[in-house]
């Protein structure tokens, strides 16, 4: 691809200061995103996702000291805006998308009421021409009988309506960046597919570039087009999708799909893989790669500063070995 | 919101009732009413005769209805002591107690969410800290004592304001701080643990993400939600003002309902008691449904089903 990236995101760190010592919460994310791609962040519970999409939209909690090398947004530099300014593109070319869809609207306020909020906040509109625009996106996201949907409350719809309104409310204003922090999390499996495949209609529809935090390995093979896999705070290996996928080099990442089931390949009964062990805490210096206690590889080396290998353009990943392709971790 | 609205008035007309059949009662709780009012000196002949006078010898049920036939009428009957009729003797008083009332929760209410709002957005802040020392002093000293400190430095040092009376506005001024101030820090405090819980709701965060500023943040996201309970400890703090202000009054020689309770109460004059017992008690019923309306329409869940 050939436009300049939407989004720049270089060595980018998030500490917590806590009652134990500081949390280094995130230690040094890259990568880059262009409009039109789905750039899909993976990791389990506590690895620093949900915190780097917060640092990208400003809306880290005050305690937490977020610094970056380069954070870039259409040529913006985020780190040297103003809260003012950077309430200017929160909600207009930057927008998100919560994991808890039942607690995420205003209880006491209508669905029209919040839907047209962003956009009234934002652009010159008049209160007739937000209500059209609610009534439009609202039948994209595929609510039916939208207009009298506006004056419902949020207590009345189902999780699964609600997450729809929370995309639309996203879309308001036709972002250019769009932050999906594990959108389907919270619902039913059945609903789960049909709100990823709205929202990946909608991102290639507005040609968005997309971020989505997920821990699901599934939803990434069917969406993404690049893939950032991250590992207590750190990223330890990312490119493209298809490079993910089919060659994967990271003990991590070749441990984590292992744990999927892929269909025609995974015999009835047989067993599904599991990372044994538990995250490390990141609480004070951390040193060498954090996986090392759970990593059927590791020997001493791994507690030294690691290398950045890459085996192709579009594909990086973070070990003191060289794995081969397709070698078994 | 009808069917909300019609049962909520249903229910306060039902709890009416009960308080004036017990404040009916009251009468007989307190020993025999005819001898009461004959004396201690009164021969059983003087005592009986009372007692076909003033009716007291018909069925309890009767005289009830026959009371509250009355009173739904406004006539309270005849005051024993001040031999007026209750009801006028009341609407005197009242309008004083309603007014000082009025005053009282209104500086409470404007003083205590604003601090409380903004203890929430800096907690442990100078703010907070500052809005807890002012909560913890107005809960900790009594009002008389209040009171007497306002009058000792704003009448008799400066001579600003008058110290007791009720002609002019000039008068409410320190009952109503000392009454206010007695009401705020609950109020305060509520609305401080109501933000912060507030202020963690992912609403919150949705509404930041959307780039909301901070005021809009606040008092549109926030304060709606949090002050539902406030609302509903105004109403009875209101009730409260209104019945229990017979400190203030004293001090400050307002010659309101609260201390003409006092007085009746001393005297052994029944008749006003009961008045009084069930308009105060009407004034709790009034505030609640009041605040059960405006709750209802601060949140939809309360009226939307």
């Amino acid at each position: 691809m050939t436009t300049e990236p939407i989004l720049k995101v270089e060595n980018l760190t998030i500490d917590v200061p806590m009652a134990q010592g500081t949390l280094h919460a995130v230690r040094g994310i890259d990568f880059e995103l262009r409009r039109g791609e789905t750039l899909c962040i993976v990791g389990e519970s506590g690895s620093g996702k949900s915190l780097t999409s917060l640092a990208l939209m400003g809306l880290l909690p005050k305690k937490m000291r977020c610094k970056a090398a380069g954070l870039d947004f259409s040529g913006i530099d985020l780190q040297r805006q103003t809260p003012k300014a950077m309430r200017a593109l929160r909600g207009d070319r930057m927008a998100m998308i919560f994991q808890e869809p039942m607690t995420s609207l205003n209880p006491a306020y209508t669905i029209g009421d919040q839907l047209m909020e962003a956009l009234l906040l934002h652009r010159p509109v008049s209160k007739a021409e937000a209500r059209a625009r609610a009534i439009e996106l609202l039948g994209k996201v595929g609510i039916t009988a939208a207009e009298s949907r506006l004056g419902q409350y949020p207590h009345q719809l189902s999780g699964g309506l609600r997450q729809r309104v929370m995309i639309a409310m996203a879309l308001m204003c036709e972002p250019e960046l769009i932050i999906a922090d594990e959108p389907t999390t919270a619902l039913d499996v059945t609903i789960q597919a049909q709100i990823l495949r709205l929202l990946a209609d909608l991102q290639r529809e507005m040609n968005m570039a997309m971020i989505l935090v997920t821990h699901d390995l599934g939803v990434v093979a069917r969406i993404a087009d690049k893939v950032v896999v991250m590992y207590a705070g750190e990223v330890v290996e990312n490119g493209s999708a298809r490079e993910i996928f089919e060659n994967p080099r990271h003990p991590y990442t070749r441990g984590l799909l292992r744990c999927i089931p892929v269909p025609g390949k995974t015999k009835p009964g047989e067993h599904l893989g599991s990372i044994p062990g538990i995250v490390p805490s990141l609480i004070g210096k951390v040193e060498g790669c954090a996986f090392r206690s759970r990593c059927e590889v590791a020997e001493d080396a791994c507690s030294s500063p690691v290398p950045v290998r890459r085996p192709g353009t579009d594909h990086a990943y973070r070990c003191i070995h060289d794995i081969p392709e397709g070698a078994s971790a | 919101m009808l069917i909300f609205t019609l049962k909520r008035l249903g229910l306060a007309v039902l709890v009416t009732l009960t308080v004036s059949l017990l404040s009916f009662s009251l009468l007989f709780m307190s020993g025999d009413p005819a001898s009461a009012i004959a004396g201690e000196n009164a021969n059983a002949t003087d005592i009986e005769a009372i007692r076909v006078l003033y009716g007291f010898d018909r069925p309890f049920m009767v005289q009830y209805v026959d009371w509250l036939t009355g009173a739904l009428a406004g006539d309270f009957g005849q005051s024993y002591y001040f031999k007026l009729p209750v009801s006028t003797l009341i609407a005197d008083r009242l309008s004083t107690t309603m007014l000082l009332g009025v005053c009282g929760i209104s500086f409470a209410l404007v003083t205590a969410i604003p601090l409380g709002v903004l203890a929430a957005m800096r907690p442990n802040s100078l703010i907070d800290r500052g809005a807890l020392f002012l909560s913890v002093m107005g809960q900790a000293m009594p009002s008389f004592w209040f009171g007497l400190v306002l009058i000792v430095i704003f009448s008799i040092q400066l001579g600003w304001l008058p110290p007791s009376g009720s002609s002019s506005w000039k008068h409410f001024i320190m009952p109503t701080i000392v009454l206010g101030y007695y009401a705020m820090p609950a109020i305060m405090r509520l609305t401080r643990a109501g933000m912060l819980e507030v202020l963690n709701a992912d609403y919150i965060r949705t509404a930041r993400a959307k780039g909301a500023s901070e005021t809009r943040v606040m008092f549109k996201h926030a304060l709606r939600n949090a002050v539902v309970p406030v609302v509903s400890l105004a109403a009875v703090q209101m009730g409260f003002m209104l019945g229990g202000s017979i400190v203030v009054e004293s001090i400050f020689a307002l010659h309101g309902a609260g201390y003409l309770a006092w007085e009746s109460i001393s005297r052994n004059d029944l008749p006003t008691v009961q008045a009084l017992i069930l308009i105060f008690s009407c004034f709790y019923i009034v505030f609640t449904f009041l605040s059960d309306l405006a709750n209802a329409w601060l949140d939809p869940r309360i009226r939307v089903g």
